[in-house]
């Protein structure tokens, strides 16, 4: 028994030195450990607290703002949540703006689909003459921030009679750098072999396109689908140079930060911790059911990047 | 085939090609491209937003002059902006990256379990809207809110801290506490350099910008520990395998294999990472408007109030490519600073 592999390990005394580092590395382990935690509840509370107080009254809400659930209790002994800030919520004008962004996010997302991977086939498998001056003029947009576009986007939809229009949030996003770059990396790297055999067959590009290539790309056409949606979810600025003058037509994080100017110093947190609510609830939904998809999109990214 | 250049190129390719590209090729030269053109153009006049632009005046480069040479308001507040948004650039890139790095590295030990349940709660702010977690940070900085019951917890005689209000810079507080103030500290100080005093410029980030910057490395340090992990798995197990047998510790192999390997990932997280602070503009909308007593003005905030607020888009425009023109030249250095040390 004293021959076996571990026991040979041990025929040498461990020497001080080892047991040091054999304690410092547990030392180091928890430590990290309990760094970890504190961050992660550091990131997960906020949301926490914002969904426990978007259930109390709104003197609750700026009195207890530690407690997780309501002060007061109801005639049977349990705590009595309020919806005040939902009812607000849906008696004003979030519905329409609700509708508003899932329209901006499914056009934009819809859009991206199809002209980004059109647009990345084009430039992976189909050669035309200027192919790599259109490539490296796309991809030289990625650098240009978007802030400094957002005087320029102004001016061209003022021109066009667009601003304060649907058509004038959507087209000006509807194609993106970003996609189409990762969608020509994409389809580079599937083999050659399954096109041409489809081109003998009689395909012709349009097809081996649609029926080939799409379908077999779905991994890529999910990423690309999140970032779009996600994308247009989130998008502040766009609607807010495009449509901050018509209330019919804000999105969700317009129309919240809109309500907070209106606001002044008045606070309805109530309402504002319920819109919070709303209008992150759909991405977060998404993002549970489609995790593994962003966390390899994001990584995709930055490697590629 | 068919010749083009001296190249032949597939007939039906060819079509095919042009056809595809064409749609997102459009949207980018309407709705980019030139209007980028038209900006420049516009920044060389008065336009104010609302006539059309045909009836502006030329004023030269008088924008660009009235933000970086002409004394005055304009350019005392070009030079106020450049001054926060660089204090926040300093507080909050190499904060997030070195954030991002620790916990990914931490993630990434092979004892940990539940790494799936950390990446999501790291991930999540990420997937947020930026408008959302600046009304929750908001309300967690209240003067009655969350933030400072958590540190009156800890610390019982705690004088709560006016977040959102309180215009103070880091560096003068530190200064006060050490006894220097602008009336005890020497003559040279008031001494204006570019629009504002000495004094001025060493305020340090005001208490509210500092509650913006932590919102920002809150959000951030999530999509950038994601990055970091990918890098890491990435790196061959072998090349520590190796440094242990040769006897290296834990710190050691750190600071001498993952770190190098790190580095076209670290210059990845720190570029996005500073042209993403260069821009900020959501959060300052949201929370702060530019005040207290503009210490939280940005440059990317600024853009916004002269175009749309005080109806001068050449002013804003010419703003915008001002900013540009930083954040370009920024990467470019730091490409430089990094490649040639990647060479090494």
């Amino acid at each position: 028994m004293a021959e076996q592999a571990p026991a040979l390990k041990r025929a040498q005394p461990l020497t001080l030195r080892d047991r040091l580092s054999h304690v410092m590395n547990s030392v180091i382990s928890v430590l990290s450990f309990v760094v970890l935690v504190i961050f992660a509840l550091a990131m997960i509370l906020p949301f926490i607290f914002s969904i426990a107080n978007s259930f109390k009254t709104l003197p609750d809400i700026n009195a207890n703002p530690q407690r997780l659930l309501p002060s007061d209790l109801d005639e049977d002994g349990w705590p009595d949540f309020s919806i005040q800030g939902y009812r607000e919520v849906a008696a004003g004008d979030f519905p329409r703006w609700t509708f508003n962004s899932f329209a901006y996010s499914l056009s934009v997302m819809i859009s991206h689909l199809i002209l980004d991977s059109l647009a990345g086939y084009a430039l992976a498998r189909l050669r035309f003459p200027g192919r790599d001056a259109v490539f490296m003029g796309i991809i030289g947009t990625m650098m240009i921030p978007g802030i400094v576009l957002l005087i320029p986007r102004f001016i061209i939809l003022k021109q066009l009679g667009m601003i304060n229009t649907f058509a004038g949030l959507v087209l000006p996003v509807m194609a993106d750098a970003f996609g189409i770059f990762m969608m020509k990396q994409f389809f580079e790297s599937i083999p050659r072999e399954i096109e041409e055999a489809a081109k003998v067959d009689g395909a012709n590009r349009l097809m081996i396109f649609a029926r080939v290539v799409m379908p077999m790309s779905t991994p890529a056409l999910t990423a690309l689908a999140i970032f779009g949606f996600q994308g247009a979810w989130n998008d502040f600025m766009t609607p807010l140079i495009v449509v901050a003058s018509d209330k019919n037509l804000y999105t969700l994080p317009l129309g919240l930060a809109l309500l907070r100017g209106f606001a002044g110093s008045q606070f309805r947190w109530d309402t504002f911790l319920a819109g919070s609510i709303v209008t992150t609830l759909p991405m977060a939904i998404i993002f549970f059911v489609l995790q593994r998809y962003f966390v390899e999109g994001i990584a995709y990214a930055g490697l590629k990047g | 085939m068919i010749q083009f250049f001296g190249r032949s190129y597939d007939r039906e390719d060819l079509i095919a090609g042009v056809l595809f590209i064409l749609p997102a090729a459009l949207i980018f030269l309407i709705f980019l491209v030139i209007p980028i053109v038209f900006a420049v153009a516009i920044s060389f006049t008065d336009w104010n937003g609302i006539s059309p632009p045909s009836e502006a005046n030329g004023v030269g480069l008088a924008n660009y002059e009235a933000l970086l040479t002409q004394p005055g308001i304009r350019q005392s507040d070009f030079f106020k902006a450049l001054k926060n948004t660089v204090y926040y650039v300093i507080g909050v890139v190499p904060t997030q990256t070195a954030l991002a790095l620790l916990l990914a590295v931490i993630v990434n030990q092979r004892w940990l379990k539940a790494k799936g349940f950390f990446r999501t709660a790291f991930y999540f702010p990420s997937i947020t809207s930026s408008v959302v977690i600046s009304l929750i940070f908001m309300w967690l900085f209240t003067r009655g809110g969350l933030i400072n019951y958590l540190i009156g917890r800890i610390f019982p005689g705690y004088n709560p801290v006016n977040w959102l209000d309180d215009p103070t810079g880091l560096i003068h507080n530190i200064l006060g506490l050490l006894g220097v103030t602008l009336r005890s500290a020497p003559d040279w100080v008031r001494t204006k350099v570019l629009g504002l005093t000495i004094w001025d410029w060493i305020s340090g980030p005001s208490t509210t910008m500092i509650s913006i910057m932590l919102l920002n490395i809150w959000t951030t340090s999530g999509t950038m520990m994601v990055i970091f992990l990918a890098a890491l798995q990435d790196i061959p197990r072998h090349l520590y395998e190796a440094a242990y047998v040769d006897g290296a510790t834990g710190w050691r192999a750190f600071w001498s294999i993952t770190l190098p390997m790190l580095r076209p990932t670290i210059f990845f997280v720190v570029t996005i990472g500073m042209i993403g602070c260069f821009q900020v503009f959501d959060q300052i909308f949201v929370i702060s408007s530019g005040g207290p007593a503009k210490t939280t003005l940005t440059i990317a905030w600024m853009v916004y109030r002269n175009g749309f607020m005080n109806s001068d888009m050449g002013l804003a425009a010419a703003t915008a490519f001002v900013l540009f023109i930083i954040i370009f030249s920024l990467t470019l250095l730091q490409r430089r600073l990094i490649g040639e040390r990647m060479q090494i």
